[in-house]
């Protein structure tokens, strides 16, 4: 990336978000693109966006227990994570399977978790990504123990966590944020504001004027950035995690962007929001505006989009089949994971379930 | 009498009580715009205004703070909490402030509040959002501890917590809230630690809470066609505990099964074991016998789910096969 670099640097807290590229898919003045990154960053997103609405429609079939979809955020989703480098952490949040699988988290695991199936909460050994959180903002605190160790251990590792603006009004971001900045630990906060919180909006998380801002008070470099522009989220990661890398300790990105389907899919949206403002959305959509740069240059067409949408839709299919595929879990599994070493209690009870399920009874 | 949903009856009994005392409000997330994730609260919104029913960030901490707060000046507010899981991020707020005000002052600041919550497992949440904590709250001297089975009970128990002085942790079940039940028109409180006998028998006494309330009565039906004829009791409340209603019935029966959602160990039912073995060991005509769920976090996947619970199939066997 050529052009206003420094701005990446310096951080923004307020005001207009950070952009590259424009809703119209037109660069911002004094930035340059490389034709082929680019393909490869809107190539993943297309990837993602064909994951998110194959688990959509497997939840409605009842194929999946629930599911949160990031539908509107993956520009968010992969250029956050597209700056980190091999072997720096991830701890990301239910809504994130699209950076988890970019940083290697398969999407069989990924369905997996969503059936209900606890081998979905592994990682593969290989893989430097902590299992989606839960709970609200629960990881934002390991986040800052992993990226700790990394630097005791002088690794040059560094952790990147994931989180929506409704986390940062649980004690955790404060405790996170604060033993972050005191510890000078190599962390990137990175907050996908999607504008709500299953039903709050933005409004009701906090009274500051951006989330951003708060950086200030830790000690820390805040990024306010155009969330839905993949480039501008790349860019601003990339400063925060050299950043981090160099020794210069932690920063806070917030990114603007907006979560278009529901909370999850037992949630409907029309009870707190207008149309009208989901319309506004969808002419800033991440993908679009992408697909539009790269077509006035010539590097975009239909049967490319077409070969992308099946190769993706193969993928998801393949992840789908493998994990419906293995073999049931069945009660011997999670007594053993409750304890390292087996407790007699806890045997007995192994034993008069294993029975029960033996019975066919429930 | 009015046939209302377990769910419609929160929203019945809310309303019931803010209509009577303008000093009653509600803060929590989603509960407002949304009517609550469990569709608990819709409608109180509209009826009562933004005032009194407040939508709030995600900060549990800051709902039963605030409402702590709120309490110290003579409001009576009922805090949501989304899931009873979630007590765990403001656990100092509960157990530390909210239960010990009241000695700490030697009685002086009274904390009439309610903690709503929805509990227990059914819909396959998982570990983190599927827990039965009734017994977390009953381990901590100072806070009520209120769990109801039926629509009319979470009605009437729901304004006797509301109306009670100190504070009471209510927990709805989540697998309860579609069920359906008779509840009376009109004004309707009931009692706050008073059981209730759901079924008469003469053979043994099952103890029974929450879901785990209409399981023991399947199961009682298919052991009375054996001609094994049970008392159910719906405990209703564990803080305060009706150890009469349960010592009485035992006393005639001589048998106890307490049937528990929360994990095994330290379970509600242990404490009224070692109450019954207590007063009525020699009453007793066969050991005391605990169905629970194991002490293991629960499974997401439903047949695994189904499994860990107590079912009626396993409260009747175990009934059925026991000394």
């Amino acid at each position: 990336m050529k052009g206003s670099a420094h701005v990446f640097d310096q951080g923004s807290l307020s005001g207009d978000p950070l952009s590259i590229l424009d809703q119209a898919g037109r660069l911002v003045a004094g930035y340059e693109v490389d034709g082929d990154d680019l393909r490869r960053l809107y190539e993943s997103m297309v990837w993602i966006r064909t994951y998110d609405r194959k688990a959509t429609a497997m939840q409605l079939q009842g194929r999946l227990a629930t599911y949160s979809p990031f539908f509107g955020q993956e520009a968010c989703q992969i250029g956050s994570v597209a700056a980190l480098a091999d072997g720096d952490w991830l701890a990301g949040t239910y809504r994130d399977a699209g950076a988890m699988w970019f940083r290697g988290y398969s999407w069989e695991r990924l369905f997996l978790g969503r059936t209900g199936d606890e081998r979905g909460g592994q990682p593969a050994e290989d893989v430097t990504v902590m299992p989606p959180s839960i709970t609200v903002g629960g990881h934002m605190v390991h986040a800052v123990g992993l990226s700790w160790a990394e630097k005791m251990k002088g690794s040059g590792k560094i952790a990147l966590t994931m989180f929506g603006e409704g986390a940062t009004s649980e004690g955790d971001f404060h405790e996170a944020m604060n033993f972050a900045g005191v510890f000078h630990t190599p962390t990137v906060f990175f907050c996908q504001n999607n504008q709500y919180a299953i039903s709050a909006p933005r409004e009701i998380q906090t009274a500051s004027d951006s989330i951003a801002q708060k950086a200030l008070a830790y000690g820390m470099v805040g990024y306010l950035v155009n969330g839905n522009d993949v480039l501008a989220v790349r860019e601003v990661t990339a400063a925060a995690a050299e950043r981090a890398r160099n020794g210069d300790g932690p920063s806070l990105i917030e990114a603007i962007t907006y979560r278009r389907g529901p909370h999850t899919t037992a949630d409907d949206p029309t009870k707190y929001r207008t149309s009208q403002e989901e319309d506004l959305w969808t002419e800033r959509d991440p993908l679009e505006r992408v697909r539009a740069y790269l077509a006035d240059a010539g590097l975009w067409d239909e049967p490319w989009q077409t070969e992308l949408e099946e190769a993706a839709g193969v993928a998801v299919e393949t992840a789908v089949g493998a994990a419906e595929a293995l073999p049931k879990l069945d009660a011997g599994n999670f007594f053993d994971a409750v304890f390292e070493n087996p407790n007699p209690t806890l045997s007995d009870e192994k034993a008069a379930a294993a029975r029960r399920l033996e019975l066919g009874e429930a | 009498m009015a046939e209302l949903s377990y769910r419609d009856a929160v929203a019945a009994g809310l309303a019931q009580e803010m209509e009577r005392d303008d000093t009653v409000y509600m803060i929590g997330e989603d509960i407002a715009a949304a009517g609550g994730v469990f569709k608990a609260t819709p409608g109180l919104l509209e009826r009562f205004g933004p005032r009194r029913v407040r939508d709030t960030p995600i900060s549990e901490e800051a709902i039963t703070g605030a409402a702590m707060g709120a309490a110290m000046t003579g409001l009576r507010p009922v805090a949501e909490l989304m899931f009873s899981d979630f007590i765990a991020t403001c656990w100092d707020i509960i157990a530390n402030q909210i239960a010990k005000t009241r000695y700490m002052t030697d009685g002086q600041i009274t904390l009439p509040l309610v903690i709503r919550t929805a509990n227990g497992a059914g819909s396959r949440f998982g570990a983190q959002h599927s827990q039965s904590l009734e017994n977390w709250a009953m381990a901590v001297p100072g806070l009520k501890v209120v769990a109801p089975s039926t629509p009319a009970d979470v009605k009437g128990l729901l304004a006797a917590s509301i109306r009670d002085d100190d504070p009471v942790m209510f927990f709805e079940h989540k697998s309860l809230y579609a069920t359906k039940g008779d509840v009376p028109d009109g004004e309707h409180v009931e009692e706050l630690g008073v059981a209730k006998v759901r079924r008469e028998g003469s053979d043994a006494t099952i103890v029974a809470l929450a879901a785990m309330v209409p399981r023991a009565l399947d199961a009682a039906e298919r052991l009375a066609a054996d001609g094994i004829d049970c008392t159910v009791i719906d405990v209703r409340s564990l803080v305060p505990l009706d150890t009469q209603t349960i010592l009485g019935s035992v006393r005639s029966t001589s048998r106890l099964y307490t049937v528990e959602e929360n994990p095994r160990l330290c379970g509600w039912g242990a404490e009224i074991a070692s109450i019954v073995a207590e007063e009525l060991f020699y009453d007793l005509d066969g050991p005391i016998v605990r169905i629970t769920t194991p002490h293991v976090p629960l499974p997401a996947a439903d047949a695994l789910e189904d499994a860990t619970l107590p079912t009626v199939e396993r409260i009747y066997q175990t009934i059925k096969n026991s000394d």
